[in-house]
């Protein structure tokens, strides 16, 4: 059952991009288990606020685990303690009385901090823009039906597109790598007849777009799989590899 | 004798007095009666006078000024491509076009009209486009493919949206939606979109509420999520491509409208802040689109997410647009109770799960008041003992009833004392049938990702107790109101998506948000928005030095100042809450005229108190969280007042506005198709003035208008 704990949140404060950063202890009393950690850090804000203090900046939106802006590396995870959530889906049931909870920023080379826990993710989008995409503009296109795809293809595919973007993969991986990221993108659209065309193009666009924005090489560590809130699988890495080397061996 | 004589007289002349006395008196009665049925009838005559007076002086939008195009309800669309105007390639090229949010609608219009050869510049709020919440639409969306041969079709689609809708609905607008719903699909599978297929390579189909058909297209839980990253990429080719400059972390602030020759405002740009830095920054284009979402986050509690806002939509309110239906709000029936003060969002459970599950209270109060004292749990229950009351109430329909119907129906059970939790606000939604029935692996195929979106944030097993859920509200089917080529009424701002009123009347059908969204987004808008630019084609790019600008920026300036300067006791959050309060209790489910009267009084003290006692800390010109949540609050509260007087003045009850005075004796929703059958719009008449309405009569030409029935 859930009930009320006291704990101290050690957070991160960093005032801009170049400022030197430092943790930052706060108490809370009397916090309800069956609150988001999120909400649990409104209730810090609202503290801080009517201190008069400088609140917490971390980035949040949907607040259900899907747009993909919550960023925190809680007690040395990306998105915290539990599996397969995102930060904004983390309980204050996982935490115990008394707990020093200490909550960073992503830490990743690409993904500079602007602000306490608000990192910069735009190189993500431009992986995309390099070629995370099928060519296609809108209207003329086959009806919906026109190319039967295998269910179970369907299915891997949609697995690999789960992903959304968050950054976790690059913040866990001891290399700063986006390998992750990058192989469930080039998957989902490899697997479909509509993506396949361009496959070849699409993964060398992206990985030279990913290896150009300061992302580090793959070594296999598979932190990025077990870190990832949508469970996307490392599977997608070796797919990558295998679209990549083909590519290369075709030029 | 003569004497005898003499006291026969005088007794009959006391007699004969005290007749007349009485007769006078009788006659003075009626008389009185007379005088005071001539004064009940005056005034009434004066009432109905002035009503006529209003109603004859009150402005009226006719089709033609809507520019709904002539001919059948088939051909309307066709006919109006077909004579539009268009702008050729070597002009597109000339013309800039502001896309405001990155959604369903924004991304789709920005990514299309750019792959025409205009040059697009596109605004979020967040750090990517991808992350707008249209990303979090988890069903489905409808199409009329009639993939499945249970006899679907365009009409058919186009029925069911504007019954879904209680007639409150523009029959063009909602035709041309089922039209062009098919072009999403295939537009959508063209760029990569999973969607579920069949074992034979096929799409699936599910059912959603409101349909006795199955059109709705779906991938997992995630359909929002797939389809958003299907704009987004097709917006990422663009933006590598340079036809579509991205502002991330931007908000609008402002429309800048510039008169032309003719002396005509026309809109010419915006005035944006830079949420990093807190610079406030000026941008010009020939044309500016507003896709910016819904207000829903008035209520403070919705299932929107955090940053969701209505400001830009009060922004253009402010410079002419009109505000349609602004009480037209969605309670969707499925989410997950509320359970503390600390909350910052309830959380939707996707309307698919009617299709399998099975909402249910006690049948018996006493089994209701242990389920509340927490003795005992939903599966403790017998079969016999409980009450399927949608099954019950709406035998056609069953759990697939319309949303409004669903949230009304568990308000009536929970307001009776049956509700399931704690604070007694919540009824079953219930798997346990359908495990049998299809085993617990497809459950969790079909569900899963909800069923662990449950378990985390309730802390309980859906699998082995039946889930709780409440209404909440979800959607704003009130917005900005355009007409036919989703034109505001301000020359050269469109409002797309959510943000304006189009398409869903007074209730919006599960899995058709996203269908109006990419419809907007992808094939009316990059259409119609040509008729407007075609003679634009001489209008020079315009410096952001102009005069128009710099005011602008000015206002916007000074009001950031003025906020600032505030100073009081009060968090933004705190002043935010008590809003959502007030409207959850006086302009929520149930209406009434004196609880209304009550709530736009509860929200003009708000207002003051806000004005007065907030406080906001840090710099403006910097990044700064809380001068951004209070700038959006400054708007949800006139949007709170409108949603109020607009409840207020709707005297009856369609969709998503139920007036308690208005109903069927068995509860159900009462129009009032003689007085109310038009668009409610609204003008801004200045600070603090009451706002003017304008109507645009709905005139069903086409259809035949009924009361909705979902029984049989």
């Amino acid at each position: 059952m859930d009930s009320y704990i006291d704990i101290k949140v050690r957070v991160w404060r960093q005032a801009g991009p170049k400022a030197q950063g430092h943790f930052e202890t706060y108490e809370l009393k009397h916090v309800f288990q069956g609150a988001s950690f999120l909400e649990m850090i409104d209730i810090l804000n609202e503290q801080l606020v009517a201190e008069h203090k400088d609140p917490v900046t971390y980035d949040h939106d949907c607040r259900e685990g899907i747009c993909g802006m919550c960023s925190m590396y809680v007690n040395g995870h990306p998105h915290g303690p539990d599996s397969a959530i995102t930060t904004c889906q983390l309980h204050m049931r996982k935490f115990k009385d008394g707990e020093t909870i200490t909550v960073e920023p992503w830490r990743s080379r690409a993904f500079p901090v602007i602000k306490d826990l608000m990192v910069d993710r735009q190189a993500y989008d431009k992986i995309m823009q390099a070629g995370g995409f099928v060519s296609v503009n809108t209207g003329g296109v086959p009806d919906a039906n026109a190319i039967p795809i295998p269910k179970p293809v369907a299915d891997e595919a949609m697995d690999a597109a789960s992903c959304i973007g968050c950054g976790a993969c690059a913040a866990a991986c001891k290399n700063g790598s986006a390998m992750l990221f990058v192989a469930a993108k080039v998957s989902q659209l490899a697997l479909l007849p509509q993506g396949k065309i361009e496959a070849a193009a699409r993964a060398k666009a992206m990985v030279a777009k990913m290896d150009e924005l300061g992302f580090g090489n793959c070594t296999n560590t598979g932190a990025c799989a077990a870190e990832c809130p949508k469970s996307v699988s490392l599977a997608n890495i070796a797919r990558l590899n295998r679209e990549f080397l083909c590519a290369k061996f075709q030029d | 004798m003569a004497k005898k004589k003499e006291d026969i007289l005088e007794t009959a002349a006391k007699v004969a007095k005290k007749v007349a006395v009485k007769a006078a008196e009788a006659a003075l009665d009626v008389a009185e009666a007379v005088l005071d049925k001539a004064a009940e009838v005056t005034e009434q005559v004066q009432a109905a006078a002035e009503e006529a007076y209003k109603e004859a002086t009150t402005p009226v939008i006719t089709p033609e000024m809507a520019k709904i195009p002539a001919g059948p309800l088939e051909l309307k669309w066709t006919n109006y491509k077909n004579h539009q105007k268009l702008v050729n390639p070597a002009n597109k090229r000339r013309l800039d076009i502001i896309v405001v949010g990155t959604g369903l609608a924004g991304a789709s219009a920005a990514a299309s009209l750019a792959e025409m050869g205009f040059n697009v510049l596109n605004f979020c709020i967040q750090d990517s486009p991808r992350r707008a919440h249209s990303i979090a639409a988890q069903g489905g969306i409808n199409a009329a493919k009639n993939y499945q041969n249970d006899g679907d079709s365009v009409y058919r689609l186009y029925y069911d949206t504007i019954k879904g809708g209680d007639y409150r609905a523009r029959e063009a607008n909602v035709y041309r939606l089922a039209e062009v719903s098919n072009n999403i699909i295939d537009q959508c599978v063209a760029q990569g979109v999973p969607f579920a297929r069949e074992y034979g390579g096929l799409l699936d189909n599910r059912s959603f509420g409101g349909a006795q058909v199955s059109r709705t297209f779906y991938a997992k839980g995630q359909t929002g999520q797939q389809l958003l990253l299907g704009a987004y990429s097709a917006l990422s080719r663009q933006i590598g491509k340079g036809k579509v400059k991205m502002y991330t972390r931007y908000e609008m602030l402002d429309i800048v409208l510039i008169k032309d020759e003719n002396g005509e405002q026309r809109a010419r740009g915006i005035i944006a802040r830079n949420l990093v830095t807190g610079r406030i920054e000026r941008f010009f284009a020939h044309a500016v689109v507003v896709g910016s979402g819904g207000y829903g986050n008035t209520f403070f509690l919705s299932t929107n997410a955090m940053a969701s806002n209505g400001s830009a939509a009060m922004q253009m309110y402010r410079h002419g647009a009109l505000f349609a239906n602004p009480c037209y709000a969605q309670i969707h029936p499925t989410c997950i109770p509320k359970h503390g003060d600390f909350q910052s969002k309830l959380t939707l459970m996707s309307e698919s799960l009617r299709n399998d599950g099975r909402i249910w209270v006690p049948k018996k109060l006493e089994d209701a008041k242990r389920l509340q004292a927490g003795e005992i749990k939903g599966r403790d229950i017998p079969e016999e003992d409980r009450d399927y009351y949608l099954e019950r109430r709406y035998p056609a329909f069953g759990n697939l009833v319309p949303r409004d119907v669903a949230s009304r129906a568990a308000k009536e059970r929970c307001d009776k004392g049956y509700g399931v939790n704690n604070t007694g606000l919540a009824v079953f939604l219930d798997f346990s049938e359908a495990i049998q029935r299809l085993g617990k692996d497809v459950v969790a195929q079909k569900y899963g990702n909800l069923f662990q979106m449950y378990e985390k944030i309730v802390d309980e097993n859906p699998y082995e107790n039946p889930m709780m859920i409440f209404p909440a509200i979800h959607y704003t089917m009130g917005g900005i109101w355009v007409d036919y080529e989703l034109q505001t009424s301000v020359k050269g701002l469109f409002c797309i998506g959510e943000a304006n009123f189009s398409d869903h009347g007074a209730n919006r059908l599960g899995a058709s948000a996203l269908m109006q969204g990419l419809a907007d987004g992808y094939f009316v808008l990059p259409y119609t928005i040509q008729n407007y630019l075609s003679d634009q084609i001489g209008v020079p790019r315009m410096s952001t030095d102009l005069p128009e600008f710099a005011a602008a920026e000015k206002a916007v300036q000074d009001k950031i100042d003025r906020l600032m300067a505030i100073q009081g006791k009060r968090s933004v959050d705190s002043i935010h809450k008590e809003l959502g309060l007030i409207m959850w209790d006086f302009v929520g489910m149930g209406r009434t005229a004196e609880g209304l009267k009550e709530g736009i009084k509860k929200i003009d003290a708000i207002k003051k108190e806000f004005w007065t006692n907030v406080y906001i800390p840090g710099e403006a010109n910097a990044l700064n969280n809380e001068l951004e949540k209070a700038l959006r609050l400054a708007d949800f509260i006139e949007i709170g007042r409108l949603m109020a007087v607009d409840a207020l003045h709707r005297e009856e009850s369609c969709g998503g506005h139920f007036r308690e005075e208005y109903q069927t004796p068995e509860g159900e929703a009462l129009r009032q198709d003689d007085k109310f059958s038009y668009v409610g719009c609204w003008k801004y008449m200045g600070e603090d003035k009451e706002p003017q309405l304008i109507k645009e009569p709905l005139d069903y030409e086409f259809t035949e208008r009924k009361t909705r029935n979902y029984k049989n």
